[in-house]
């Protein structure tokens, strides 16, 4: 498959392997403590006074608060859709295979939390669970549960009615090995594309959210926080907010990316079928 | 013939699902025969008549509404949950769909063993070489198969994987569900052949469905014609062919293919309109509406199957 993979892909790998790879490593950087601040530089631009990437409005240094903002983009992405798809699929699974009252009971569970604004479900968990790193990871596994609820159903459902579950049951498994063997592998391959996606959405929810004040809480840096924290000085010193956010960007637009490539190969393997 | 001759014991299995409108279908309604040990039954009738309802109930999967299936004398219909697992590798099923009826992630090697690990009979090397063993009892290179995965098969490759996999627990009745009906016409002959080999070699018996008599003709030492849930007409292959005593019986054989461009059948041989819908509930005889040969006695009467020959039997009022 590496053959058909274009430029483009890989340098989103690399991009995204490069984000990783300084986030991991903020703390060993020359640069000063992302919460220092430089009284005489606020806003500086970008290469002013050993300054790599300038000061945001308090003087603070931009480069080091993008590596540990990275920290928190890439935590959220990664373990919100995790939390998501572990509640959500869980979910899912159960339903889509059992069917009957517990299904109906779910699907209505579904319907009701994806009828729900977003935001406002964003602001209860927030409210209820106060704005950490922890509290927002868990608002938006809890966002993103419901959706993936109903893609694992309706995966599940298709998956369960084909001959090879039938064949297991002759054999004599029992409904878990059934669930754990058969069912969870042939939802979990579309479930990780979809997880791309997912991550996507979850890194830009984080900058939208940032602007709420619901993001992680200051002086920890955010990308989301960084760039609302730029929004009051964006006439004057634009790169306040703008580097961030092309990073942020970028970041998306790499995991897009990937996600793309490999729907693509997942298609091939299903039309293979 | 004494009782232990005789491996599967089916009385009155009726199976019912329930229909969007509140109603039920009637998709089995009370069918009984047996299957002697080592022996083949062909189970015929037309799309929709309840065949693969039927072998379904007789796997237990699910269990039929009524009626009992007994295996060996275990009746399957009254056990519980565990047991009936614990008593499942003696039945195995062969499915219409070949590529369908197999996990498309996993290996074919490990399709083949995945029935011993459920029972978690053997260690794992032990259970790799069994399989591979099967495999070539199959017909599949171990070397060239055993990593490959089903999307890398052919249909009848395929099927033969869904064999070995049946074959694994030892069976003792082989219920297939019209194993070689989305096939090729010379793949199906190398898959009937090969059931043909294992049936003999192996003792087992065999419940074949299928819609193609040519097949059933060559496989089976039985015949069961079905239609609309019901047998109409069972007997050995040699007797049901040449002479058939339902009517409907004989429009199906008269219905067959001939390798003759100039052959027709006869008008009188070939049925009106369709089969009733299973959800309608019939009195008397459900093939009354399409016979020619309907009286008065049959919209009144159910027919049940009587003995009109060795070991032949039907269910008609008014025989051929």
């Amino acid at each position: 498959m590496d053959r058909k993979a274009g430029g483009v892909f890989w340098l989103a790998v690399a991009w995204l392997v490069l984000v990783a790879a300084l986030a991991v490593s903020a703390a060993w950087w020359p640069l000063p403590a992302p919460d220092q601040i430089d009284w005489v530089r606020l806003t500086a631009k970008p290469g002013d006074g050993g300054h790599l990437l300038g000061t945001d409005s308090l003087g603070r240094d931009i480069a080091a608060r993008l590596l540990f903002g990275a920290r928190v983009s890439l935590f959220v992405g990664f373990l919100a859709p995790c939390i998501g798809l572990l509640a959500g699929g869980l979910l899912g699974i159960l339903a889509g295979f059992y069917r009957g009252t517990f299904d109906a009971l779910i699907v209505v569970i579904i319907d009701t939390l994806l009828a729900l604004p977003r935001l406002v479900l964003l602001l209860v968990v927030a409210f209820v669970f106060g704005s950490s790193l922890f509290s927002l990871t868990l608002s938006l596994g809890i966002v993103i549960a419901p959706s993936v609820a109903r893609i694992v159903r309706a995966l599940t459902i298709r998956i369960a009615e084909r001959e090879f579950i039938l064949a297991a049951r002759a054999a004599g498994a029992s409904d878990a090995a059934i669930i754990l063997r058969e069912i969870l592998p042939n939802v979990l391959m579309p479930m990780l594309v979809y997880m791309l996606v997912i991550t996507a959405l979850v890194i830009v929810a984080e900058g939208s959210l940032g602007f709420l004040g619901l993001s992680v809480a200051s002086p920890m840096p955010s990308w989301g926080g960084m760039i609302a924290e730029g929004r009051d000085v964006l006439a004057e010193h634009p790169h306040v907010s703008m580097i961030p956010a092309a990073v942020m960007f970028l970041t998306v637009l790499a995991v897009n990316l990937l996600g793309d490539r490999m729907r693509g190969w997942l298609d091939v393997r299903e039309s293979q079928l | 013939m004494n009782r232990t001759d005789k491996l599967l014991r089916v009385e009155n299995l009726a199976v019912e699902f329930p229909a969007g409108n509140g109603g039920r279908v009637r998709a089995v309604a009370g069918v009984s025969f047996d299957l002697v040990r080592g022996e083949a039954l062909g189970l015929v009738g037309e799309s929709g008549c309840g065949k693969s309802s039927l072998a379904r109930a007789i796997m237990q999967l699910p269990r039929p509404t009524s009626g009992t299936v007994a295996l060996d004398g275990e009746k399957l219909t009254a056990l519980d949950g565990e047991i009936l697992r614990s008593l499942r590798p003696r039945f195995q099923m062969i499915f219409q769909n070949p590529a369908a009826s197999l996990n498309p992630l996993r290996t074919i090697g490990r399709t083949i063993e995945a029935p011993l690990r459920t029972m978690g009979r053997h260690d794992a090397a032990e259970r790799t070489r069994l399989a591979r063993e099967m495999m070539v009892a199959v017909g599949l290179d171990p070397l060239q198969f055993y990593e490959r995965r089903p999307s890398q098969l052919s249909g009848g490759q395929c099927q033969r994987v869904s064999i070995a996999r049946a074959l694994m627990t030892a069976p003792q009745l082989l219920v297939c569900d019209e194993p070689v009906s989305s096939l090729d016409v010379s793949i199906q002959a190398q898959i009937i052949n090969l059931l043909r080999e294992v049936q003999t070699t192996r003792g087992l018996s065999l419940l074949f469905i299928s819609h193609d008599l040519a097949v059933v003709r060559h496989l089976c030492d039985r015949v069961a014609v079905m239609y609309l849930g019901k047998l109409c007409e069972i007997a050995p292959v040699g007797a049901l062919f040449s002479a058939p005593h339902h009517p409907y019986s004989r429009a199906l054989l008269a219905a067959i293919p001939r390798p003759d461009p100039k052959h027709r059948p006869a008008a009188s041989d070939l049925l009106p309109g369709e089969p009733c819908s299973p959800m309608d509930s019939i009195e008397g005889c459900s093939f009354r509406a399409r016979c020619a040969r309907a009286t008065e006695q049959c919209a009144v009467h159910q027919p049940e199957l009587r003995e009109i020959g060795a070991g032949h039997r039907v269910a008609c009022h008014h025989p051929v």
